[in-house]
């Protein structure tokens, strides 16, 4: 492969319920510390999520935060974060050049909730309905409003991809550098959707919201007392950057891309298709050019739904069921389900593990359901796992309309 | 509402709008914009404030009044009359 298509990760931003930075955020995943809270929300009272505690006036001004939208300020501290970390000369870099490719799950849900709520207020007299619905909820807002924190004047968009966003936006930078459309390129996923009640409301109504007394214990993939999701906010981008660029300047390097697939089941609106993933997970293994023995950890989608988990397991099983050393593990059963910066947030609290040669747990796994079966491999529950030298990581990210997606980043050697 | 108290509500609304800005020090007869970071959705915000809160529907063609504090105060001292302050 060409230096120019080598594409690899200098800066994090991060946050989520269990950190504002990777450092914190892998600490607490080693420490097995869940981020789940009671949280109030409209029309349902309280619910179980994943709440974020960044400081949004690090980055903005009160009136910036107040014009603009959640997802749009978690964006910004992220994608600031990320900006620092990479340790770049920002007023020295050509930002005609930067791209801002943000997967998202949906966008414009909780605006509209809020101005409906407060028109209601208003006996709906349409004419007090806000001039600044538009601009918060056109598709491309978290993304937009990156760029006017950051002065980039490149592309920007989001890419709605369901729950497989937090991938896919890495996906799309990745191609966007070999394409030389950019010479940098901000990624990964953001979520806001906590803040719309529409979301616990479907999931419920679905049989799908987690439910338990004790919160922390609430989310629990692959446990056999596993009742359901629970929701979580947050965002994960990441600065990617040509390795030969990277290397000029001497960045500090995470990963590097080995090999990606996005692909559909076509099969059901929100039903899990174990075929297409694994289809999927192949796809990506062939175009990174290795087979599935040189994964080191997996890091697992499923949400503790019963039939996401079981068919996730069974993609695992086909794909993976003669890996002995290798490690599936799962973020969410920490965090919740972070939505469009679920695949973002777990690639990330995974990439530590290319220094520490440790896969992080999945809490809350007491009574594995049987029918979670990976073959030879076993999920690392509740406890950490030493592994030794890690050199592949592959990550999966699956969502509603039957989205696939599927990333591989490796540890980064000359 | 008199025209303190109107001038008082402005206060409140702007402190709301641009919550950044210093609004101690505002004179009455300098456009806001030239005094403070506010641009033409923020101005919006005004014009909404005072449907929503007081009823106040300002017509497009009278935008100009509210450019500056003193004119602002002058329009809608009739318009608010019978408006009771807020408590």
């Amino acid at each position: 492969m060409k230096l120019r298509d080598r594409i690899v990760i200098t800066g994090v931003g991060l946050t989520c319920p269990i950190g504002n930075s990777l450092p914190e955020f892998r600490a607490h995943l080693l420490e097995g510390r869940s981020g789940v809270s009671t949280f109030e929300t409209r029309y349902m009272g309280t619910v179980l999520a994943g709440v974020c505690d960044y400081d949004e006036l690090r980055y903005q001004k009160k009136k910036e935060v107040r014009r603009g939208t959640r997802a749009g300020s978690i964006s910004i501290f992220c994608a600031n974060e990320a900006v620092r970390d990479a340790g770049l000369d920002w007023p020295t870099v050509n930002r005609d050049r930067v791209g801002v490719y943000i997967g998202i799950t949906e966008h414009g849900n909780v605006e509209t909730e809020n101005e409906i709520f407060e028109l209601s207020k208003y006996n709906y007299d349409t004419s007090c309905w806000s001039h600044h619905h538009n601009p918060r909820t056109v598709a491309n807002n978290p993304a937009g409003e990156v760029t006017l924190s950051l002065g980039i004047t490149g592309p920007h968009y989001t890419i709605g991809a369901a729950c497989a966003a937090g991938n896919i936006g890495f996906i799309q930078g990745a191609q966007m550098l070999r394409l030389d459309e950019v010479d940098m390129a901000i990624v990964g996923g953001v979520s806001e959707s906590i803040h719309t009640f529409g979301i616990f409301a479907s999931f419920k109504s679905q049989g799908a919201l987690a439910s338990h007394p004790e919160p922390a214990l609430a989310s629990r993939p692959f446990d056999l007392n596993r009742n359901g999701i629970v929701v979580a906010e947050g965002g994960c981008l990441c600065v990617l950057e040509r390795l030969e660029d990277a290397q000029r300047r001497g960045a500090k390097i995470y990963g590097e891309i080995a090999g990606y697939a996005i692909n559909s089941d076509a099969t059901d609106f929100v039903l899990p298709h174990a075929k297409r993933q694994g289809q999927c997970m192949r796809l990506a293994l062939g175009r990174a050019g290795i087979s599935p023995n040189d994964i080191d950890i997996l890091s697992s989608h499923a949400t503790a739904t019963e039939q996401g988990d079981i068919e996730e397991c069974l993609a695992i099983r086909e794909v993976f069921g003669n890996c002995e050393r290798l490690a599936v593990n799962n973020t969410k059963s920490f965090i919740g389900h972070a939505m469009g910066a679920a695949g973002a947030l777990e690639l990330l609290g995974n990439v530590p593990a290319f220094h520490d040669g440790i896969a992080h747990a999945t809490i809350n796994l007491d009574n594995p359901d049987p029918a979670c079966d990976c073959g030879a491999p076993q999920v690392v529950a509740n406890k950490p796992r030493s592994l030794g030298q890690v050199n592949y990581i592959l990550n999966n990210s699956f969502g509603m309309l039957g989205i696939n997606s599927v990333l591989i980043v490796k540890r980064f050697t000359e | 509402m008199n025209p303190e108290e109107i001038r008082q509500v402005l206060l409140e609304i702007l402190g709301r709008i641009v919550p950044d800005e210093d609004l101690s020090a505002l004179k009455n007869d300098v456009p806001f914009r030239e005094q403070i970071e506010l641009d033409s959705m923020d101005f919006l915000d005004i014009v909404m404030e005072l449907r929503k809160q007081y009823r106040i529907q300002i017509p497009e063609e009278d935008y100009p009044h509210l450019n500056t504090m003193g004119g602002a105060v002058s329009y809608l001292t009739p318009l608010m009359k019978g408006v009771s302050a807020p408590a």
